[in-house]
């Protein structure tokens, strides 16, 4: 038994009721011409009824139940252990639930955290036990109410569209609850992680290297979090790439409208669709294994010296992923400058050239501008690239052929193969992750409403 | 007089006037060079990225095999005679594939001469030897011919990417080594085929096992989850944002919501799986059940996105007809509006679909980045995804790898141009213009 099972018993529940809400509404009538709506909205009457409040329960009992479980288990430990401080108890809790599931533990398993981790595994399952019995008796109950009042009379199609609309409403939000939840989580975490560090520190500080001591006595790992080399690394591959993306992205949609013929744009916008759908983690694996060591011995023979995982090799190529995203969003605002100014550009003896900069850019600068904002946001996010072709530790430097870090980077590597949430370590991922979160949200609704309004202007 | 003079201005006005022309006229032909170099540049570069990995990874789908004759001696496999199943599975059939090789050269005596000619049979060679021991008992005792797979080092060698003429010391195989595979291969035991094992077995240590079996698995189960999830939540919530909603501050909201979510880094839906789905509610770390979950919320911007441009598209007459008819709203929208945009929102969801395929960041925050060495059966059980297990083995130093990676990497662009290309044509097929 477990919840996969009960929620496809739920759903052949309702299934179930839809046919026999049919079937009652084509019984209580003569003939399907009497009802009110069609039968097999009789049928869907039937089914919601028996579906939505179970479903409801089910729900609720998994967001409460972690809670439930935790408070019964924590009340069910020795004295000296329930006395512990909340952090201690989180990991302790952490323990108990590993151990249940067979996993290894930091701290050795006695006695009392077997007997808590028995005991987790039986509230668990005489929970999942007495939510199957609530919910699928609720289902029948439902179920057998909507069939008592299934009448002629009954209006079921106006019933069966209002809760349909209810959960269309629900759908629509959903956006805006995984933002929420998205917001909540980065700032309850970075709130722990700045109860250890200061924000002060964390924002300009000028050295990072994120390792605490194991031990109280360790020398040497005290752990710095001065986030300003991972942002200056971030700025300065986000550059290189933009340096590679900006102008190659605008001149090959420049191009695509204003000079190709279609044949040449039938072929060359799929192979930028191509480039555009190509996973990150190939750009990464390109730049690991060819550009990076390419770019090191090119440097060689010119005599520079060139670090093997250098901040150019991982912003050129990021360059490249980012040039489809550049010349699609700009080929759009090109093409949204009305015909006339390019006509009336021309009738003035312009060669298309000059109309080009002097007419349709300066008309299209606010979509570009918005368009490289997006592409900017896009460059900072980006984690596979620079997570296989640059650095990991944090150098605070402007040189491209040095191997800088970025906050994608630290944050997988700070996560990665870490189970522990309590260290300051782990905890800054999140706060990296907020910053991440504020700037390209940004750098987002700016380049939106930029783009938004420069749309209206020629509609 | 002042004729000439005027004529001499209009001349040099001429002259003027050509020459601004011409340099006019060289900045035109500047300006659409410059535009054809950027778009040459972009397919050099997709040309260079793809050619650059084909070449590297064609080689993975072929391997090494050494054709042996190995006596399945019962001293060794089962001395007592139980025919119990943990006996035969603890026996030691390294020691009956070394005996093999002896028997080739005899010559091989010493402790390290033995060491070193085994490390030319793959570790998989026993395994090979257990599993037909395990189907078939009875062939114990007797002697059989059977293929096994050849170590890395012996598979880069036949496939010339280790060379013979560096330094022994620089080479991973030694020149006694290279000697017994060259008599070997004098004998006709050496034979390459297609690598069928690539494709069904899961991660391994040693290259020449390593497969893509149990990341395809992991994959296949996260993407039904994500589209079992993103595909009707979101074309639920198009159908509400496009023709009940009304216009107030609530679905401006929403909108820019939807939109801003679509250019949310990919990492940040990882961090908040972590916080969410893992921390919060205790979901098992791997699973691709998590994985599923947040690349459905990162995939559903995109599916609301097309599905709202897909209903968009559907003319205003089609739902006059329908209201005309007597059809209650929702029923316009299901039985007319959603039929007739589907193809549309097929083709974005496929697109969404092809990215949530590719995207690694927010596995590797869930913990779906592990050694994975079994086929996940469900979607509880922990496992990789494609495009982990190359994030995985780019880091791996052998340059055998290095081969596996980029074969992994051909595997899963092959699979993206397929769902592409189901998305093109499900748009040239029934794209409508009204």
């Amino acid at each position: 038994m477990n919840a996969l099972t009960l929620f496809t018993a739920i759903v052949l529940l309702s299934v179930a009721g839809f046919y026999v809400g049919r079937s009652r509404s084509l019984r209580v009538s003569g003939s399907a011409k009497e009802l009110h709506s069609l039968p097999s909205y009789y049928g869907m009457y039937a089914a919601l009824w028996a579906g939505i409040p179970a479903i409801v329960i089910f729900v609720l009992w998994f967001a409460m139940e972690p809670f439930l479980v935790r408070e019964l288990v924590i009340s069910a430990l020795p004295s000296d252990k329930q006395a512990l401080q909340p952090d201690r108890l989180g990991l302790l809790y952490n323990d108990i639930r590993n151990l249940a599931a067979g996993g290894a533990i930091s701290t050795n398993a006695d006695a009392s955290m077997r007997g808590a981790a028995d005991h987790y595994l039986a509230l668990r399952s005489t929970g999942l036990w007495a939510l199957a019995a609530l919910a699928l008796a609720t289902g029948a109950a439902g179920l057998a109410f909507a069939r008592s009042r299934i009448a002629p009379a009954l209006r079921a199609r106006p019933s069966v569209e209002r809760v349909i609309k209810v959960l269309l409403i629900l759908c629509s939000t959903l956006a805006v609850f995984v933002t929420i939840g998205i917001v909540l989580s980065l700032i309850f975490e970075s709130i722990r992680f700045f109860e250890k560090v200061s924000i002060f520190e964390f924002l300009f500080g000028l050295h990072w290297s994120p390792q605490t001591a194991l031990r109280a006595d360790q020398v040497g790992s005290s752990g710095a979090f001065g986030a300003v080399p991972v942002f200056a690394g971030t700025l300065l591959i986000t550059m290189i790439a933009m340096l590679v993306a900006a102008p190659v992205g605008l001149m090959s949609a420049i191009y695509m409208s204003e000079y190709a013929t279609p044949r040449v744009r039938g072929f060359a916008k799929p192979v930028l669709e191509i480039l555009a759908g190509i996973p990150t983690v190939v750009f990464g694996f390109f730049a690991a294994l060819i550009v990076g060591p390419y770019i090191r011995r090119l440097g060689e023979s010119l005599g520079l010296s060139v670090a093997s995982e250098s901040a150019l090799a991982a912003g050129l190529v990021m360059g490249v992923m980012i040039i489809p995203f550049v010349s699609s969003l700009s080929d759009d605002v090109i093409n949204a400058v009305p015909q006339t100014m390019r006509d009336g550009s021309y009738a003035m003896g312009a060669t298309k050239s000059e109309t080009v900069k002097k007419v349709i850019v300066p008309a299209a600068l606010p979509g570009i501008v918005g368009a490289l904002l997006l592409a900017v946001s896009r460059a900072i996010g980006e984690t596979m690239i620079v997570v296989m072709a640059a650095g990991l530790a944090a150098n605070l430097t402007a040189n491209p052929f040095e191997a800088v870090t970025t906050v994608t980077v630290q944050i997988v590597t700070l996560l990665v193969g870490d189970q522990e949430f309590d260290s300051a370590k782990t905890l800054a991922a999140f706060a990296l992750g907020l910053v991440l979160f504020c700037v390209t949200l940004v750098l987002n609704v700016v380049a939106l409403r930029v783009v938004q309004k420069y749309r209206e202007e020629y509609e | 007089m002042s004729h000439l003079v005027v004529s001499s201005d209009q001349a040099q006005s001429d002259a003027a006037y050509r020459k601004r022309l011409a340099a006019r006229q060289r900045a035109e032909t500047r300006f659409k060079a410059y535009g054809m170099a950027a778009i040459l540049l972009a397919i050099a570069a997709l040309v260079v990225l793809i050619g650059a990995i084909a070449v590297r990874g064609y080689s993975a789908l072929l391997t090494t095999e050494l054709a042996l004759e190995i006596s399945l001696e019962r001293d060794v496999i089962d001395p007592d005679n139980t025919g119990k199943t943990e006996d035969l599975l603890q026996a030691d059939y390294n020691s009956l594939v070394l005996a093999s090789l002896m028997k080739l050269f005899p010559e091989v005596r010493s402790r390290s001469d033995r060491r070193a000619i085994l490390k030319i049979v793959s570790p998989g060679a026993a395994d090979a030897l257990r599993n037909l021991v395990l189907a078939d008992p009875s062939k114990i005792g007797k002697t059989v011919a059977v293929a096994v797979p050849a170590s890395d080092d012996i598979d880069m060698l036949v496939k010339g990417h280790t060379r013979r003429d560096v330094p022994e010391s620089d080479r991973r195989l030694s020149d006694k080594q290279l000697a017994w595979f060259d008599r070997l291969q004098a004998k006709g035991l050496v034979s390459t085929r297609f690598n069928s094992r690539f494709f069904t077995s899961g991660d391994s240590r040693e290259p020449e096992l390593a497969g893509i079996g149990a990341s395809l698995a992991g994959s296949a189960f996260a993407l039904l989850i994500t589209l079992l999830l993103s595909f009707p939540l979101g074309v639920a919530a198009a159908i509400y944002l496009q023709e009940f909603a009304p216009k107030n501050r609530w679905t401006d909201l929403i909108e820019v919501n939807i939109n801003n979510l679509a250019a949310v880094p990919s990492i940040v839906f990882g961090l908040l799986g972590l916080a969410v789905f893992l921390n919060f509610f205790g979901f098992p770390r791997s699973a691709p059940l998590v994985g599923g979950m947040v690349l459905a919320l990162m995939t559903l911007p995109t599916v609301i996105i097309a599905a709202r441009a897909a209903m968009l598209s559907v003319p205003p007459s089609i739902r006059e007809a329908a209201v005309g008819l007597g059809a209650s709203p929702l029923q316009v929208v299901i039985h007319h509006v959603l039929p007739l945009a589907m193809p549309g929102i097929l083709t974005g969801s496929i697109i969404g679909m092809a990215r949530a395929l590719g995207e690694t960041a927010p596995l590797l925050m869930i913990g779906m980045v592990a050694f994975v060495v079994d086929i996940p059966a469900s979607p509880m059980d922990p496992a990789t995804a494609l495009p982990v297990q190359v994030y995985l083995w780019a880091d791996s130093p052998e340059r055998a790898f290095v081969e596996k990676t980029a074969a992994a990497t051909l595997v899963l662009l092959v699979f993206l141009l397929a769902m592409n290309g189901l998305a093109i044509f499900l748009r040239k097929k029934f794209e409508r213009r009204w």
